[in-house]
């Protein structure tokens, strides 16, 4: 008996569907293990985590908005990783388009200025986070760095940036030497959509980045030039597509959904600028990209996938003492099986009887 | 089935090697279907087959790389299990693959030593390898680096390293792919040698002539079984292709009169240098193709033909605009959408991943190159209808077989992907077509409807650019026929006029050289 792992002639449609699903399965398999290991009942941990937040009206809420900037980053996430660029530092261009989008709204404090405020404050976010992008990418096609490396340092010069900032000139003179600025005027607020309620604009615009991904991708020639450049880099060249260019535009649009993911939830669900926006939304957002197979509506059912485990690991966290920290761990758990099940796209187990027989007596 | 006995006696009672029944399956993909071989000392044996009969995969079982997944091998009448090549190389089982395992940077003498087993000092294996490649009339010098070296010369060396092992039995994969007629015959002297000093060789080809000339007994394979093994001396070219193929192979016509118009591709002294440092310095190239006509270009791989594709195609941009020249417009500085504007058309080598995405849809890669002319784009989206309609043409014109409407470009048969593609490009009614190795590792069914393809587009006035190293394709289609020899090429002759002797003195560089010499005296 051997088991061997077998070329498809083709992609399968039904695996690449089910691949998703079989990574959660094992997924929540292991984290039964973990939990059993860290001496809490299992059944009531995973209840806890992925069926309490789903029971009531508050929690739903606080998934969409934890969604929405995952969604809205795994998107251009998912442009960049399609044409082969690789883009780690999403987490860095959120927090980019957060500070710069603040600057708008840290100068106009009350100066009573109106409702162009917010929309400046998205264009610049967005903006911001799209240069932002393009350094790495420049470094990439210019001079050949490696844009995992470049992108992923990027991230924490940004990062020690914004801690300058709400610690030094933004800082809240009324703020008790917290190192946050003052809370946004309204003018540079993201509105509610239900009354008293925590779901917000954001939440509609992250719906529109989907669909946009898909008509891009699926119907429009430039969509198709970003999928032949990373599944056939020759191919491409021969159609005419130029690999360069694909780099620097799947990175801009990355960095530009990425910044105004962070201006969002800075002018949204925090209302002002502090260290420690975003618990890490630039990372989770590359698996949330990954578990939706690179594919707008997967990414949208991903991302609140994941936005769902932020909320179940907060109430474990809340009402079973199981630490933040294992919520981290589910999400690379995570990560590591989607990528396992791919192979099975392409590849297929068979069991084989036998070792190979050799030949006996005359023929 | 038949077998013939073959015309010498054996000098020895039982085969040097035989397969039993072989069998290699992968998957529910039968490579090899109960095929029984016997191959006997002093013994030059061919192994004919199309292009995935089977023959790469029995070869393998016999050199350890593949495992069979029944029956088996005898080895002087004994069993044996192979579980590596080194394993066939202990028994005395030497092998010239096709495609050579050579380090470009390092020197003849290192790459020997890299695969060689032995134990004996650099120096002595040196000295060893001179006095082998001397005694076989191989000449080689141990300190040249190996990316100076010819193809012929790179051959060379895979060869003396087989034979530095002292061989039984050496397996060569169509040798003579790569070489010009005249190197042919130099290595058929070397292998006659071989087989009067008592060992066996097995031949794989699907040259036919040349395996009439050389060799004692084939083995035809079709579809993964053995279809027959016979003399081939007794054969003819055309049943051996019969007994290939299955079938008669349909002659191609070329239409029986051509007009000859206008220039619609020339070339006007391209200088190109290489973009990796190993590639190939185009100089001086120049030719002029109208409309009507078929140029082919012939060389032994490696001599600039993949670079002049690529400064054709717009792949690669050459510096003066000038030096291209598609329909009467200077295209050299032009991408390669542009020049499909211009109405050029290109089918490169490579199948998979150049002319085609494996991965994608047929569909898409109609879109690939049909993208830049065309309705397939309107406003920047994907006309998907258009493209689908664009799949189903060249699928009706010319019977491209797949198991759906649009699968995966990988899914599909060499031949048929590549009748696909050359499909895709004639569809777009091209004024010019500069194609390269449209045949290659395509069946014989396949390639006869390339080839008629590519004489009707002519007969419809384009002008059509061929690359091949087959010299039978060139002379059977080209109205004219030049040589690349180190990125130079030569003056076309008409097709009438080149003889296969002509042509392999000018692969070989011989009268390119001479011209240089001549011209070098007079300054």
């Amino acid at each position: 008996m051997q088991l061997i792992l077998e070329k498809r002639a083709e992609r399968s449609k039904t695996v690449a569907l089910a691949s998703p699903l079989i990574a959660i399965g094992l997924t929540i398999v292991t984290m039964t293990i973990l939990f059993m290991v860290l001496g809490k009942n299992p059944i009531s941990a995973l209840y806890v985590y992925f069926i309490v937040p789903l029971a009531d009206g508050y929690s739903l809420q606080e998934i969409a908005v934890k969604a929405t900037p995952l969604v809205m980053i795994a998107i251009g996430l998912s442009l960049c990783y399609l044409a082969n660029a690789w883009n780690i530092g999403a987490e860095g261009q959120f927090l980019m388009g957060a500070v710069a989008g603040s600057w708008i709204a840290v100068k106009t404090q009350g100066t009573g200025a109106g409702h162009w405020v917010l929309p400046a404050m998205l264009l610049l976010g967005a903006l911001a986070g799209a240069l932002y992008a393009l350094i790495p990418a420049i470094c990439k096609v210019r001079f050949g760095a490696s844009e995992i490396l470049t992108s992923l340092m990027l991230v924490y010069v940004v990062d020690l940036l914004l801690d300058y900032l709400v610690r030094g000139p933004w800082r809240d003179p009324q703020g008790f030497n917290f190192p946050t600025t003052a809370e946004f005027d309204p003018v540079a607020t993201v509105p509610t959509l239900i009354e008293g309620g925590r779901l917000h604009l954001g939440s509609i615009l992250a719906l529109v980045v989907v669909a946009a991904g898909a008509v891009l991708l699926g119907k429009t020639i430039k969509g198709f030039e970003i999928r032949v450049v990373g599944a056939a880099p020759r191919a491409a060249r021969f159609g005419g597509f130029n690999a360069n260019q694909l780099i620097l535009l799947t990175f801009a649009i990355s960095g530009a959904l990425s910044g105004l993911a962070g201006i969002i939830e800075v002018a949204g669900p925090v209302g002002h600028l502090q260290p420690g926006i975003s618990p890490g939304y630039g990372f989770t957002a590359i698996i949330v990209a990954f578990l939706g197979r690179l594919n707008p509506i997967g990414i949208l059912i991903a991302g609140l996938f994941l936005a769902l485990t932020f909320i179940g690991g907060e109430q474990a966290q809340i009402t079973m003492k199981i630490p933040l920290d294992v919520t981290k761990v589910f999400q690379g758990i995570l990560l590591f099986y989607v990528l396992a099940c791919d192979s099975l796209i392409l590849y297929r187990f068979r069991i084989v009887s036998s070792s190979p027989q050799v030949a006996r007596g005359a023929h | 089935m038949r077998d013939t006995t073959s015309a010498a006696p054996h000098t020895s009672a039982t085969p040097l090697l035989q397969t039993v029944g072989l069998t290699k399956r992968y998957g529910s993909f039968l490579a090899n279907d109960k095929i029984d071989l016997d191959v006997w000392p002093q013994q030059i044996h061919a192994l004919l087959g199309e292009n995935g009969a089977g023959k790469s995969t029995l070869v393998k079982a016999i050199y350890g790389l593949v495992q069979p997944s029944d029956g088996g091998l005898r080895w002087e009448g004994q069993t044996m299990v192979l579980s590596g090549p080194s394993q066939a190389r202990a028994r005395g089982i030497g092998m010239v693959f096709q495609h050579f395992s050579l380090f470009e940077n390092l020197t003849v003498a290192e790459n020997v030593a890299l695969g060689l087993d032995g134990k004996e000092s650099f120096k002595e294996m040196s000295a060893r390898l001179q006095q082998v490649s001397r005694s076989y009339g191989l000449p080689l010098d141990p300190k040249r680096e190996v990316w100076q070296l010819s193809v012929g010369e790179r051959q060379r060396i895979e060869i003396v390293r087989a034979l530095m092992q002292n061989p039984k039995f050496l397996i060569l994969d169509e040798p003579t792919a790569v070489l010009t007629p005249q190197e042919a015959d130099q290595l058929f002297v070397v292998l006659e040698r071989l087989k009067s000093e008592g060992r066996a060789i097995l031949y794989i080809s699907h040259k036919l002539e040349e395996v009439r000339r050389l060799c004692d007994t084939a083995t035809i394979l079709r579809g993964g079984k053995k279809v027959s093994t016979c003399n081939p001396k007794a054969e003819t070219a055309a049943s051996l292709a019969r007994m290939m193929v299955g079938t008669e192979i349909k002659q191609v016509k070329p239409a029986a009169s051509r007009e000859i118009t206008v220039p619609r591709l020339v070339i006007n002294d391209l200088n190109l240098e290489p973009e990796d440092p190993h590639g190939v310095h185009l100089r001086d190239i120049s030719m002029e193709l109208r409309g009507g006509e078929i140029l082919g270009i012939a060389g032994v791989a490696g001599n600039g033909q993949d670079e002049l594709f690529a400064a054709l195609s717009g792949e690669r941009l050459a510096r003066d605009p000038g030096t291209i020249v598609i329909e009467g417009i200077a295209a050299g500085h032009l991408s390669i959408s542009r020049r499909r504007k211009l109405g050029a058309a290109f089918v490169p080598e490579e199948r998979l991943g150049h002319g085609t995405a494996p991965r994608m849809r047929l569909s898409e890669n109609a879109l690939l190159t049909g993208h830049a002319a065309g309705n397939m784009v309107q406003h920047g989206f994907v006309n998907t209808a258009a493209t689908l309609n664009a799949v189903d043409r060249a699928t009706e014109t010319f019977d491209v077989r797949k198991a759906k409407r649009d699968p995966e470009a990988a899914s599909l048969s060499g031949g048929n992907l590549q009748k696909f593609i050359v499909g895709r490009e004639i569809l777009r009614n091209p004024a010019v077509l500069v194609v390269s190795q449209p045949t290659w590792g395509v069946d014989a069914g396949a390639a006869a409807v390339i080839r008629q393809a590519l004489l009707d587009l002519a007969a419809a006035g384009a002008a059509v650019l061929v690359t091949s190293q087959d010299l039978d394709e060139l002379i059977e289609i080209s109205d004219r026929i030049a040589v690349m020899f180190h990125g130079r090429l030569s003056a076309s002759l008409p097709t009438a006029e080149a003889s296969r002797e002509k042509l392999g003195l000018l692969m070989g560089g011989s009268s390119l050289e001479t011209k240089e010499q001549a011209h070098a005296a007079d300054t």
